[in-house]
């Protein structure tokens, strides 16, 4: 899978599943079409994922990507670029 | 109080529901392809609440949960009671749910296809576990009281109420959330079905709850949600709040016979004390809303009950179940708030095919028909399995 498919699936389901707002995960680039991913953005303080909705991603990365997370492996990942790093190590093209 | 139930979303639907003697029981056809013997259900579409609440406050909601929670956010707003208020001042919680049985199978059957409980997700055990309403109400609305429910089958929203009403009369508590939650899924319903107990007069839904009819031949199961705020008087009085009527007597008592058997006796018993503890005679009762669910045995033992309580006094009687159905764990509070919309508003809710009494019910007043009439004392009677009663007196607050 590329990345820019990763990313996709990615911020849809955040934004609505998690129902994370927009805003925090991507920001308005000069070329008005596009937005950009807030890759620095930390998952637990700037998106408010707790716990309880690490339990749900397991569940959401299951169906998107036929991966099951490892929380072992999942203790690095901090922010949202970590997240998508993560995801395509394990189904990138 | 806030109620949601298969006669109307609302305090205003279901008191114009009340009043027109208007049905809420229909046919899901999904029941019979699942094995049932009956497909008559009380008809209740279960509320979208994405986008009014916060994910993480519905993912651990069950469908009784989610019933529960439009019925006391109607509860909340019609006592003024702000999220801020909540916060700032300790009320507790006494809500009856004896079941999360979609929950528990939905689980079940996420495992039998991914042999993982990785995927089952956060919000399972939530949503399973018997105290699902209270542990969810308690967290959405910031509660801070007493907080527990109250699992004692249909009987559970009566005592609960009941419950409530002990703590606040004991000074424990000032304000008290009160009510009953019951799931109205097939999943649910399923086990009740096999005792054959439900009726099977699938040709005219509307007319197969007849409590009380020489022709009963069965229960509808139902479902929803019923909400109340019991409050101490003088701390009513000092915040300014709406005051819909008083709890004056709650009365209880177990059988200790076989699990399904009613007992007029039991049912004397409860309603005696509820009587007693509101300092009441029997000709002080205006109206009684009656437990009767359409079953053969059940509506026999409560008006051999009724009878011999009341004798020759005869107050007016109905069950509501005639046109809600049996709305089980909910049934002792939804009843509390049909009987209350009854007081304010000065009527007696039918029970609608109510056409000819049997050798019992004929020594009872039954109100077939709606009744005008101002009703300053009101007792609400619950029954359940295992022989668990309950009685609760309710006046017109002046």
């Amino acid at each position: 899978m590329q990345r820019k498919d990763i990313e996709e699936k990615v911020t849809d389901f955040l934004i609505e599943e998690l129902e994370v707002e927009r805003e925090l995960i991507l920001a308005p680039a000069e070329d008005a079409s596009v937005e950009l991913l807030k890759t620095d953005a930390l998952l637990k303080d700037d998106l408010g994922i707790d716990s309880l909705d690490f339990v749900d991603i397991v569940v959401i990365v299951e169906r998107e990507f036929g991966f099951k997370p490892k929380p072992e492996e999942m203790a690095d990942v901090r922010t949202l670029g970590h997240f998508i790093d993560y995801i395509e190590s394990k189904v990138g093209a | 109080m806030g109620i949601y139930s298969c006669i109307g979303a609302g305090l205003e639907e279901v008191r114009d529901a009340l009043y027109a003697g208007r049905s809420g029981i229909g046919i899901e056809p999904e029941r019979s392809q699942y094995g049932f013997r009956s497909p008559l259900t009380g008809i209740v579409p279960v509320p979208q609440l994405k986008g009014k609440l916060d994910r993480r406050l519905r993912v651990g909601l069950a469908e009784e949960g989610i019933f529960a929670y439009v019925a006391t956010d109607e509860a909340m707003r019609t006592a003024q009671i702000t999220p801020d208020y909540a916060e700032n001042n300790e009320i507790g919680i006494f809500y009856g749910n004896d079941s999360s049985a979609k929950a528990v199978i939905d689980a079940h059957m996420l495992m039998v296809e991914k042999r993982d409980t990785a995927l089952l997700g956060s919000g399972a055990i939530f949503q399973s576990m018997n105290s699902t309403v209270t542990m969810n109400l308690s967290t959405i609305f910031k509660l801070r009281g007493i907080n527990m429910t109250i699992s004692a089958a249909c009987a559970s929203g009566s005592h609960a109420i009941g419950l409530g009403y002990m703590f606040i009369k004991q000074g424990l508590q000032d304000m008290v959330l009160c009510g009953g939650a019951q799931e109205i899924n097939f999943y649910s319903m399923a086990t009740f079905d096999a005792l054959n107990a439900f009726s099977t007069r699938v040709d005219a839904p509307t007319q197969a709850s007849r409590p009380f009819d020489a022709s009963r031949d069965g229960l509808i199961p139902s479902g929803g949600a019923a909400s109340l705020i019991l409050e101490d008087y003088e701390h009513a009085i000092r915040r300014g709040a709406t005051i819909y009527a008083e709890i004056t007597g709650y009365g209880f008592s177990s059988n200790g016979m076989q699990i399904s058997q009613p007992s007029a006796q039991g049912s004397v018993t409860a309603i005696q004390r509820a009587l007693d503890d509101a300092g009441l005679t029997p000709a002080d009762i205006d109206y009684v809303n009656a437990h009767a669910t359409s079953t053969p045995q059940g509506d026999m033992f409560e008006a051999i009950a009724l009878d011999r309580v009341f004798g020759a006094v005869r107050p007016l009687i109905s069950s509501t179940k005639a046109m809600t159905g049996h709305e089980c764990w909910m049934a002792g509070a939804s009843e509390i708030i049909y009987s209350t919309l009854m007081m304010q508003n000065s009527f007696v809710a039918p029970n609608i095919n109510f056409e000819q009494p049997d050798e019992y019910s004929q020594k009872l007043n039954i109100a077939a028909r709606t009744v005008n009439k101002e009703l300053n004392a009101i007792l609400s009677n619950s029954f359940g399995f295992g022989g668990t009663n309950s009685a609760l007196v309710i006046r017109k607050f002046r």
